[in-house]
């Protein structure tokens, strides 16, 4: 009964979001107020239909009813209560559900603060928001319904995939759902403002928290899945250029460019046509993410079944939705305006360039992993487009834009003299420049790209500390009442991009110095990696709930000393019959030391693979010092509704 | 106006490629090994590590080469295909058992029934390479010359059987 009750809550919400993606809109074209006052009331409406519908699939998993199909292919009886919650977004159905609930929270938050937005543009946000909401339930109650019965009931399930069998699945795909979602908003807020042909300062102050939330929870997305692959996949890489993590970047490299834009359009009304592009582009780019993930085009890990009637879906919803917003664009981008003119040399030409440089590198990442696919469709053969095509176009694109994150918040507004951002900058260029050789010849291994990484990240380190200093340098009444008196969106964006230089040097630091062995180890056997002694000590059985485990031990020793232990495990789902390897992982400021076990050999002995990943943990550190500033920058008074309603248009910053 | 039209042409353009990529299949590689002969090699049989098995001892048969493991998930989606064929006594199975402890393998196959004429174990995966083992399950058609007639990657399914492996295996039967 209860799933029959989410399912007829889906199809109420679909009528409430059809309602709320007309009458508001066409209300705001026609100036009558009762309509687009529906906006609010139907957001609150179609947040409770969905989240009941959840909640209905929720307890579905809890009360292992495997008479629901979903929920006999996801669970098991033997499942965690947290998986079983979790695996409500294991496979494709769910994962939907949470995308429409997730829309819906952001559609209610929007419409409850924004009490100091105009009507008509608060309809037309809205409305926008119903109408994505529409394409969603529509998928969900025409080819992915979640409370689809079985008939007879499974006597128990298949068990959710083990890979997702982890304290990762319950955090990184709503954060990354968060994430995606949150960009609709920035989509629909420059929807409103095509339809309305009013772009102006006020209303990039508006739309930037909301894209700054939505960026931080992109990045945190991110973050926990790259560090999930890091410690489940068992061989220590962080990051592989799958199709599916690079449909999660593109958005995060557009989003990027679309936070600097929109702080261009609010500071100086300038990019304006550039700023909605990039808000369309971020959001259909999170659109493709699902499209990719769903429609089966692209072999990933991420890959759930395909069906070619939900491929023929979205790639029709997508067509609706970014083929009318780009040729709405292309219709009104011109009553936006474009704003007022800068300088070759000036803050807003080095914003400019840094945008470009990211949104060529989305592009960059968009071609690698369609690129297959393309030869595919015109019959030239398959290929497959590997980390090499990454690194080789990445790098050269982030390297310039890593440069200008030192150069831009130094360069003034409008225009900037070259000769004196020289002399502002030289102590920040010496230093990196000569820590970029130093370092490298002290640890023992110089190559151009160990060079040019700590360049960068030290060049981002002296440039902020040089704009740090000089801002506090410069305040009257001392250093504190500086600090106090910087804004936090300035703080955010010194924290960021402090977060960028950590980021990039514990990339540059684990790629050239990382070092591995695969070994055979009989119990008692001792490898040697890095200095460190490992000793194995033979594997136990032990018994989860739903898996039997070899659980081994290796005693980290050096000089003599016990350091730490490892425990890495391999374990058999046994309803899957898929083994896992659990790596054990010791995590530290300066180095991780990894080992994982591989399969057991004759005689006791284990093939064991040790890793030594010299400061891979500031990788993670890095993002979300980035989304810390995010959250800084939210912070800022500017955006508190009480000052809203009284600002002017005119930006005070 | 016109500028602005770019993104629109471009996400057309996209969208064009996308929609001919629903009806591609990503996951079918053609392999370099159709036509040509089956790659040699001599392994120790799974049930008597004793004797050994080449693919030359086939020869002047159609026979179809099939690489599982017990740790292999899809695995077990094409088995009971697989005795079943075996029953029907069509065309003979052989099996190898790729990257596998024996025990297990032999429990497996205990557990499911076993459907081949024997198999052989690549412990080290090391013939796996040889035939460009791209992901388990694989099966091969070898014909009555040991060349290689057809690759299918993935288990084998109802629909695979029926439409492309045993009008293959009827015809180069009857060659």
């Amino acid at each position: 009964m209860i799933p029959e009750i989410g399912h007829f809550s889906l199809i109420l919400a679909l009528l409430v979001a059809l309602t709320l993606g007309s009458f508001p809109i066409i209300g705001a074209a026609r100036g009558n107020t009762v309509w687009m006052g529906l906006a609010k009331p139907l957001s609150a409406l179609q947040f409770a239909l969905v989240a009941f519908s959840f909640l209905c699939l929720a307890y579905a998993f809890a009360s292992k009813d495997y008479s629901v199909v979903y929920v006999a292919n996801n669970s098991n009886s033997q499942l965690p209560l947290p998986f079983r919650i979790a695996a409500v977004w294991g496979g494709h159905e769910g994962s939907l559900l949470l995308w429409a609930l997730i829309l819906s929270v952001w559609t209610v938050a929007v419409s409850l603060f924004s009490k100091h937005i105009p009507d008509a543009m608060r309809a037309r946000i809205l409305g926008v928001m119903g109408l994505i909401s529409v394409g969603f339930l529509l998928f969900m109650l025409m080819v992915s319904n979640p409370f689809e019965r079985l008939m007879p009931a499974a006597l128990d399930g298949r068990d959710l995939n083990p890979l997702l069998q982890d304290p990762g699945m319950i955090f990184h795909p709503p954060m990354l759902y968060m994430g995606y979602v949150g960009f609709s908003v920035a989509f629909a807020f420059s929807i409103a403002a095509l339809l309305g042909g009013q772009l102006d300062a006020a209303w990039a102050r508006w739309s930037r928290p909301w894209t700054i939330m939505a960026w931080v929870f992109l990045t945190v997305g991110i973050m926990a899945g790259s560090n999930w692959a890091y410690y489940e996949l068992g061989w220590g890489g962080w990051w592989f250029w799958d199709a599916v993590e690079n449909a999660s970047f593109m958005p995060w490299l557009v989003g990027t460019a679309l936070i600097h834009s929109l702080a261009v359009t609010e500071k100086r009304g300038s990019f304006k046509a550039w700023t909605v592009l990039l808000a369309i582009c971020a959001f259909s780019l999170s659109l493709l993410g699902t499209f990719l993930v769903r429609s089966g085009v692209l072999t990933s890990v991420h890959a759930f079944a395909t069906d070619p009637r939900r491929g023929v879906f979205i790639l029709a919803f997508l067509v609706v939705v970014i083929g009318g917003s780009l040729l709405l664009f292309a219709w009104r981008a011109s009553t936006v305006g474009r704003g007022g003119k800068f300088d070759v040399v000036s803050r807003e030409s080095f914003l400019l360039a840094n945008n470009v440089l990211l949104a060529v590198a989305a592009l960059s990442v968009l071609l690698g992993t369609l690129y297959p696919l393309f030869l595919d469709a015109l019959n030239f053969g398959k290929i497959s487009v590997g980390p090499p095509y990454f690194d080789a176009v990445f790098a050269p694109l982030m390297a310039p834009a890593v440069f200008l994150m030192g150069v831009g918040p130094i360069a003034r507004w409008k225009d900037a003299a070259l000769p004196e951002l020289v002399v502002r900058l030289r102590w920040a260029l010496g230093i990196s420049a000569i820590t970029a050789i130093a370092l490298p010849l002290l640890l023992g291994n110089l190559t151009p790209m160990i060079g040019l990484g700590l360049f960068l990240a030290f060049w981002v380190f002296a440039s902020t500390a040089e704009l740090v200093y000089q801002r506090l340098h410069k305040a009257e009444g001392g250093w504190l009442a500086g600090i106090a008196a910087s804004s936090r969106s300035w703080w955010g964006m010194v924290i960021a991009h402090l977060g960028i230089a950590v980021f990039v040097l514990g990339v540059t630091v684990v790629k050239g110095y990382e070092s591995e062995i695969a070994v055979k180890m009989h119990p008692g056997d001792v490898a040697h990696l890095a200095g460190y002694d490992f000793r194995f000590d033979g594997v136990e059985s032990r018994n989860g709930p739903n898996y039997s485990a070899s659980h081994g031990q290796i005693q980290v020793s050096k000089n003599g000393v016990l350091r730490t232990v490892l425990e890495p495990e391999k374990r058999l789902y046994t309803v899957t019959n898929m083994p896992m390897s659990e790596a054990g992982i010791s995590p530290h400021l300066i180095h991780d030391l990894y080992a994982s076990l591989g399969e057991p050999l004759d005689g006791g002995a284990w093939s064991v693979r040790i890793y030594h990943k010299p400061m891979v943990e500031w990788i993670w550190f890095g993002c979300l010092m980035m989304a810390f500033g995010g959250l800084l920058a939210m912070a800022d008074k500017r955006y508190r509704l009480t000052k809203q309603a009284k600002a002017a248009s005119v930006s005070q910053g | 106006m016109k500028r602005a039209l770019i993104p629109f042409v471009i996400f057309i353009i996209m969208a064009g490629f996308l929609f001919k990529g629903l009806f591609l299949n990503p996951r079918e590689v053609p392999s370099p090994l159709v036509g040509k002969p089956a790659p040699a090699f001599s392994l120790p049989q799974l049930d008597q590590p004793g004797k050994t098995f080449a693919p030359k001892d086939m020869l002047g048969q159609v026979w179809l080469f099939n690489v599982w493991a017990s740790w292999c998930g899809a695995c077990r989606d094409e088995h009971p295909l697989l005795v079943e064929l075996a029953q029907s006594g069509v065309v003979p199975v052989v099996g190898m058992d790729y990257k596998d402890t024996a025990s297990e393998a032999k429990r497996w196959l205990n557990e499911r029934g076993n459907p081949y004429l024997l198999s052989v174990v690549d412990a080290d995966g090391r013939v796996g390479i040889d035939y460009g083992v791209y992901g388990v399950p694989e099966t091969y058609v070898i014909d009555k010359a040991g060349v290689i007639a057809y690759k299918q990657i993935g288990p084998v399914t109802l629909a695979s059987l029926r439409d492309d492996i045993l009008p293959l295996v009827k015809r180069l039967q009857a060659q």
